[in-house]
């Protein structure tokens, strides 16, 4: 008889315990679905606004003073060619700074200073970069309000988070793996390229798109450093018909962005530039996305045969 | 120290002499003031309690230590038969790794084909041609008993090799180069038995190849493969003989407590 009455009393005890898995749980989904309904909110907004002048017009299209003919030829141009830059300029100095601090460096107090410093780097406000760009891309080197000094100004920005990705990933490798490199003989650059590049490349590469896609929304750094708001021409082609074929004069070319854009549709008294922001942003979004998107591919695909 | 060359095993020739080693990780003196020997062509044995120096003492022989800061050896291992102290700074620990292998506690096979994986040790030491890295891979798997298992599927990735073919894997591995000592450390913990007998009766085939050190937690496993035994205890020595006269005889007191099961 007794042991019954324990029994029901542990099961009270235990039903009273429950309640608050329940009430945490309600909270959790509460706390979740106002980050994910706000933000489905603002891009169905940004939909139903948007859409409608979404055309294959609105892409190849320059800026106009007439909202209903305006487009975003110049901008997604602009975007790409900067983040072109951005890219190939963040990706290897990126890498080689991973590897170098991840495998390479000493360990003293000269290295962990800086291994705090590069932490602390992606923290820095973005127009600090900007102003940074300013000073040396477009006066002290005399890059001028170009792609270039644009794309630079974003690499700087997106340097810490490609570095910190890079050695994130080389340190998921277990120790094991690197020894057992290392046990056979292995140089510590063929351990770096035959084992430590080649496994940790999904990480890295989603490093590098996140940083990417950081970049590409960015408005204060290329604003600072004079990206003009109303461009209607594009930069010189890169693919030339006589010799040598290819072509730099775009890097130094004048430009503008797609946020840049979006900002300046904004700014307009007229309802329908309103419309041609929203549609620019959806662009913008959906671009973001995609790489985003592109980066959980690619983790899933270059993992598959990894398995710690 | 006194070693006794008893009848059970015949007297051989040292492989590798070890001279009052002492190491430290930083400021911890983790091996203190060893004297030891590696007969050619035998297995030694390192056993003792966790935490005993026996993997450190191990992994001085290849130079695993200088991957990392802080870490310092002082004495002596000489390798024979040309006299050279592996422990000299003024010796390369890549020209240490390549001529001493190891193989590791958990099978640590490369994200690679199997194939690849056995190869590396060659390419590492600048073999291209095709031919001689096939023939010297199926050597080192047939050496390892994994080639019947494994000869029509070596560009099959090694992750879907079972535990103990992982094992054999990496065995084969480290035996493709020719190394003049085969260094394991506790490699059966991470296997099941079946897989453990099998890696052990590899061990004790190997032998007549290779001069062969081998960590281990399990008394048993040291008693059935090993011809020689050392037992340490926090960092020390405490005494290192034939393996039957350390199992049946030990001269040291407190060899015998852990030997029977009265300590560790």
């Amino acid at each position: 008889m007794k042991s019954v009455n324990n029994l029901e009393e542990i099961r009270k005890i235990i039903g009273r315990h429950k309640r608050w898995d329940l009430i945490f749980m309600i909270a959790g989904i509460f706390a979740l679905m106002i980050a994910v309904l706000t933000f489905m909110a603002l891009f169905a907004h940004m939909l139903f606004d948007g859409m409608p002048r979404l055309s294959w017009d609105f892409f190849t299209s320059f800026p106009s003073r007439r909202p209903e003919s305006a487009g975003i030829l110049s901008a997604w141009v602009g975007t790409t060619l900067v983040m072109l830059v951005t890219a190939v300029s963040a990706v290897p100095l990126g890498i080689g700074s991973g590897i170098y601090l991840e495998e390479y460096a000493p360990k003293n107090l000269i290295t962990e200073i800086i291994e705090i410093n590069v932490t602390n780097l992606a923290g820095v406000p973005s127009i600090i970069y900007g102003l940074l760009a300013l000073g040396l891309f477009v006066y002290q080197l005399g890059f001028g309000q170009s792609i270039l000094a644009a794309g630079l100004a974003l690499a700087l920005l997106i340097l810490p988070v490609v570095i910190v990705a890079t050695r994130e990933a080389i340190r998921s490798i277990p120790v094991t793996i690197r020894e057992g490199a290392y046990a056979l003989g292995a140089t510590k650059w063929q351990t770096v390229s035959d084992h430590l590049l080649p496994y940790s490349s999904a990480g890295i590469l989603t490093g590098i798109i996140i940083g990417l896609a950081r970049a590409i929304g960015e408005t204060a750094p290329i604003i600072t450093i004079g990206a003009l708001t109303f461009i209607a021409f594009l930069p010189p082609s890169p693919v030339k018909n006589e010799f040598p074929y290819v072509s730099f004069e775009w890097l130094t070319a004048p430009f503008t962005v797609m946020p840049i854009q979006m900002f300046n549709w904004v700014s307009r008294p007229e309802e329908a530039f309103q419309l041609n922001a929203a549609a620019a942003g959806l662009v913008l979004v959906v671009m973001t996305l995609a790489m985003n998107g592109l980066a959980i591919y690619l983790r899933y695909r270059m993992r598959k045969n990894i398995k710690w | 120290m006194q070693i006794d060359q008893e009848k059970v095993v015949e007297p051989t020739q040292y492989k590798s002499e070890v001279r009052n080693l002492n190491f430290y990780y930083g400021e911890f003196n983790a091996l203190k003031n060893i004297d030891m020997v590696l007969h050619d062509k035998k297995i030694t044995a390192l056993i003792g309690p966790s935490g005993c120096g026996k993997s450190t003492f191990l992994r001085c022989f290849n130079r695993m230590h200088d991957l990392y800061p802080g870490n310092r050896y002082e004495g002596e291992i000489i390798l024979y038969p040309d006299d050279v102290n592996i422990l000299a700074s003024n010796v390369d620990p890549i020209e240490v790794r390549m001529r001493i292998s190891m193989v590791f506690q958990k099978p640590n096979p490369f994200p690679k084909s199997i194939y690849e994986n056995v190869a590396y040790g060659l390419r590492v030491r600048g073999i291209k041609q095709r031919a001689i890295l096939d023939e010297r891979v199926e050597v080192a798997l047939r050496n390892s008993a994994l080639w019947d298992e494994v000869k029509d599927r070596q560009h099959d990735l090694a992750f879907n090799l079972s535990g103990g073919q992982q094992q054999r894997l990496c065995i084969a591995r480290a035996l493709a180069t020719d190394p003049e000592i085969l260094l394991f450390d506790e490699p059966t913990s991470a296997l099941d038995p079946i897989a453990t007998a099998s890696i052990e009766e590899l061990i004790t085939d190997l032998k007549s190849k290779v001069t062969i050190l081998i960590v281990t937690h399990n008394m048993q496993q040291a008693a059935r493969v090993s011809d020689y035994t050392a037992y340490m205890y926090l960092g020390e020595l405490i005494e290192f003989n034939v393996t039957d006269t350390i199992f049946i005889k030990p001269k040291n007191k407190q060899t015998e407590d852990y030997i029977t099961g009265r300590f560790g």
